[in-house]
C-alpha cells in the first residue's frame, strides 16, 4: 500500500466491526505507520448501526473521523446506503452481498461483492463474516504484510478468546481466495 | 490503547493511588481500567453514590498529601464544582479530568468542546483558577497527566485535563513512561498525623474575617500571576509564513490540521495555534503572529467560547473569526477549509 487508508467499516453492532478495524489498526502499527481508530460509541450499539474508522499514514493524522473514506466495507443496508455517496472517486467498496442485495451504482470506485455471512455459516465460522471481509481486503489492498497481518490478529484476540485463532485465520484465507 | 484508557494508566505511573468516580459515557473506560488496577497496585478504587461524593473523596485523600484524581464527563462535572471550589479554596492539589460530551443538561454523548467556559473560568464560585490541559492525542493524554500532577503539586492548585469523547474513545500508539525516575513532591502541609513531633496541620477553605480571606485569595492570585507568565504552552504549526493563522484545541485541532494541510495544497499560507494550555491561555503565542497575520478563525466544537481568549489576545487588531459545530456533531476538514477560505474573502 502506498498510499493513506483512510477507512470505514459499517455494519450492526454484534457483527465484529470495531474488532476487524482494530486488527487492520494493528496492522498499521506493526508495520511502523501513524494509526487511529475510533468507533461510534453510544445507544448506536444496541443492535443499531456500529460503525469504525481507521486511518493509517505515513505523516501524523489529522481528523481520526474518516468522513470521505477511500475503502468502504458495508455489513448492512442501513450503513451501505448511508455511506456510500462518501467514498472518495476511486475508491474501494467491500459489499456483504449475502445481507446487502443491493449493487453500487457509481461507476468511479472498485466495488467487490463478498458473500461473506453465508461463507461464514458454510464453513462454521459463525460470526466470522467481518474476517473474511477483512481477508479480502487484504488482498486488495495490500495494506501490510501477511505475517505481519497474523501478528495482529494474535495481539487483538483476547487472551481467553485464543482457541478462535485459527479459525479467525481461516476466515482470511477465505477472504484471501475469494474471486468475486 | 483506547484514549481514555491511557489517561488512567498515565496516572498510575504518575504516582496517583487513589481514584474517586462514577461512571458516565464517554469516560467510563478510564473508571474501569482504573477499577482492574488499582486494587492489584495497593491503590484505592471507589465509585462512590454519586460525582458530588467522589469529588469530596478526592478533597480528602488530597487533603493527607496523596495523589488523588477524579474524572466524569460534562454533566458529571458540573456536579463535582461545588467541590473543586472547595479544592482550590483549601489550596490542595488533585487531577479532575473532563472527557466532555454534548450540553447543556444531559446533552448527549458524542463528542463536544462546550466546558470550555467551565473549565476556565466558572469552575465552582469563588475566585480562583484551574490548571486547565487540553491534549490532542492519545500520547499528550499520557504526557499531560503527568505534568498536571506535578504543576499541580507544586502550585498547591487543582488541574484539570479537558479532553472529549473523541479523544477518550479512539485508539493510538502510546507510550506510557515509567514512574520510577519522578521524584515527589514534598508536602510539609499534609494532614497525615503528626504523632506529637510537629504542630497540627489544618486544611480548611473557611475564613469568616474578610481581611483574612482577601490576603488568602490575593496570595493565591500571585501564584496565577507567575503561572501565566511561566507555564503558558501551544503548538504552534506551519505559523511562520502564515497569512491566516486557526486556533483550535484537542479534538477540533486535529480536524483544524487536516484543514491546514489541505489549505497548504491549495497555496493558501494557513497555519494552527493550538492551545495546550486553556488556562493560562497561550496568549503569548497569539500576540506573536498578530504581527504578520491577517486574519485568525477559532474553531471549536461549541458555539464559541475560546473564541473570547483569542480576541483578548488579538486585541482588536487583527480579524478574529469563528466556526464551530456543537451538540456532539465533529466539524469536517472541508467544513474548516470553507471557513478559512471565508476569512480570507473578509480580511483582505
Amino acid at each position: 500500500m502506498n498510499k493513506d487508508l483512510n477507512l470505514l467499516l459499517a455494519g450492526f453492532g454484534g457483527q465484529g466491526v470495531l474488532f476487524a478495524g482494530k486488527v487492520i489498526a494493528y496492522s498499521g502499527l506493526l508495520e511502523g505507520k501513524e494509526i487511529s481508530w475510533l468507533p461510534s460509541y453510544g445507544p448506536e450499539m444496541r443492535g443499531g448501526t456500529a460503525n469504525c474508522s481507521v486511518c493509517i499514514s505515513d505523516k501524523p493524522i489529522g481528523s481520526p473521523l474518516v468522513v470521505t473514506p477511500n475503502v468502504f466495507i458495508a455489513m448492512n443496508l442501513p450503513s451501505f446506503d448511508r455511506f456510500i455517496n462518501d467514498v472518495q472517486p476511486g475508491g474501494t467498496v467491500l459489499v456483504d452481498s449475502y445481507l446487502i442485495s443491493k449493487k453500487v451504482e457509481r461507476d468511479d470506485v472498485k466495488a467487490f461483492y463478498i458473500p461473506a455471512s453465508r461463507l461464514a455459516e458454510e464453513n462454521g465460522l459463525k460470526g466470522g463474516a467481518n474476517i473474511i471481509l477483512l481477508g479480502k481486503l487484504f488482498r486488495e489492498c495490500q495494506f501490510c504484510s501477511e505475517e505481519i497481518l497474523d501478528q495482529a490478529l494474535q495481539k487483538c484476540i483476547p487472551p481467553s478468546k485464543m482457541h478462535l485463532l485459527d479459525n479467525n485465520r481461516k476466515a482470511i484465507r477465505i477472504g484471501m481466495e475469494y474471486e468475486g | 490503547m483506547k484514549g481514555n484508557e491511557a489517561l488512567a494508566e498515565a496516572a498510575i505511573q504518575a504516582g496517583c493511588r487513589h481514584f474517586f468516580g462514577y461512571p458516565i459515557t464517554p469516560q467510563t473506560e478510564l473508571a474501569a481500567y482504573m477499577s482492574k488496577r488499582m486494587p492489584k497496585i495497593g491503590g484505592t478504587y471507589l465509585q462512590a453514590e454519586s460525582e458530588i461524593a467522589a469529588i469530596n473523596m478526592v478533597l480528602g485523600a488530597a487533603s493527607a498529601g496523596m495523589r488523588a484524581m477524579t474524572s466524569s464527563s460534562s454533566p458529571g462535572i458540573s456536579l463535582k464544582t461545588e467541590g473543586i471550589s472547595y479544592i482550590a479554596g483549601s489550596d490542595l492539589p488533585a487531577l479532575i479530568i473532563n472527557v466532555q460530551r454534548g450540553g447543556p443538561g444531559l446533552g448527549g454523548i458524542q463528542p463536544s468542546q462546550a466546558d470550555y467556559w467551565q473549565a476556565t473560568k466558572a469552575t465552582g464560585h469563588g475566585d480562583f483558577q484551574l490548571l486547565v490541559f487540553a491534549p490532542s492525542t492519545v500520547q499528550e493524554m499520557v504526557d499531560l497527566v503527568a505534568d498536571a500532577f506535578d504543576l499541580a503539586d507544586q502550585y498547591r492548585m487543582p488541574a484539570m485535563i479537558l479532553a472529549d469523547g473523541m479523544l477518550g474513545q479512539m485508539m493510538e500508539p502510546v507510550e506510557i513512561r515509567s514512574s520510577s525516575d519522578r521524584k515527589p513532591i514534598e508536602k510539609p502541609w499534609a494532614t497525615n498525623g503528626h504523632q506529637g513531633k510537629r504542630k497540627h496541620n489544618v486544611v480548611n477553605s473557611l475564613y469568616l474575617k474578610a481581611p483574612d480571606l482577601e490576603a488568602l485569595v490575593r496570595e493565591r492570585f500571585q501564584r496565577y500571576e507567575e503561572i501565566k507568565k511561566t507555564q503558558q504552552r501551544a503548538e504552534e504549526y506551519l505559523v511562520e509564513d502564515a497569512d491566516y493563522v486557526v486556533v483550535a484545541y484537542g479534538a477540533s485541532a486535529r480536524v483544524s490540521r487536516s484543514a491546514v494541510n489541505a489549505a497548504r495544497e491549495k497555496g493558501i499560507k494557513a497555519g494552527l495555534i493550538r492551545p495546550i494550555t486553556l488556562w493560562p491561555f497561550p496568549q503569548d503565542a497569539i500576540k506573536r503572529a498578530t504581527q504578520h497575520v491577517k486574519g485568525f478563525l477559532t474553531v471549536e466544537m461549541s458555539m464559541g467560547q475560546m473564541v473570547d481568549d483569542v480576541r483578548l489576545a488579538v486585541n482588536g487588531v487583527k480579524p478574529v473569526e469563528f466556526y464551530g459545530r456543537t451538540g456532539g456533531v465533529i466539524p469536517t476538514p472541508a467544513e474548516v477549509l470553507g471557513a478559512i477560505e471565508n476569512l480570507m474573502g473578509g480580511a483582505k
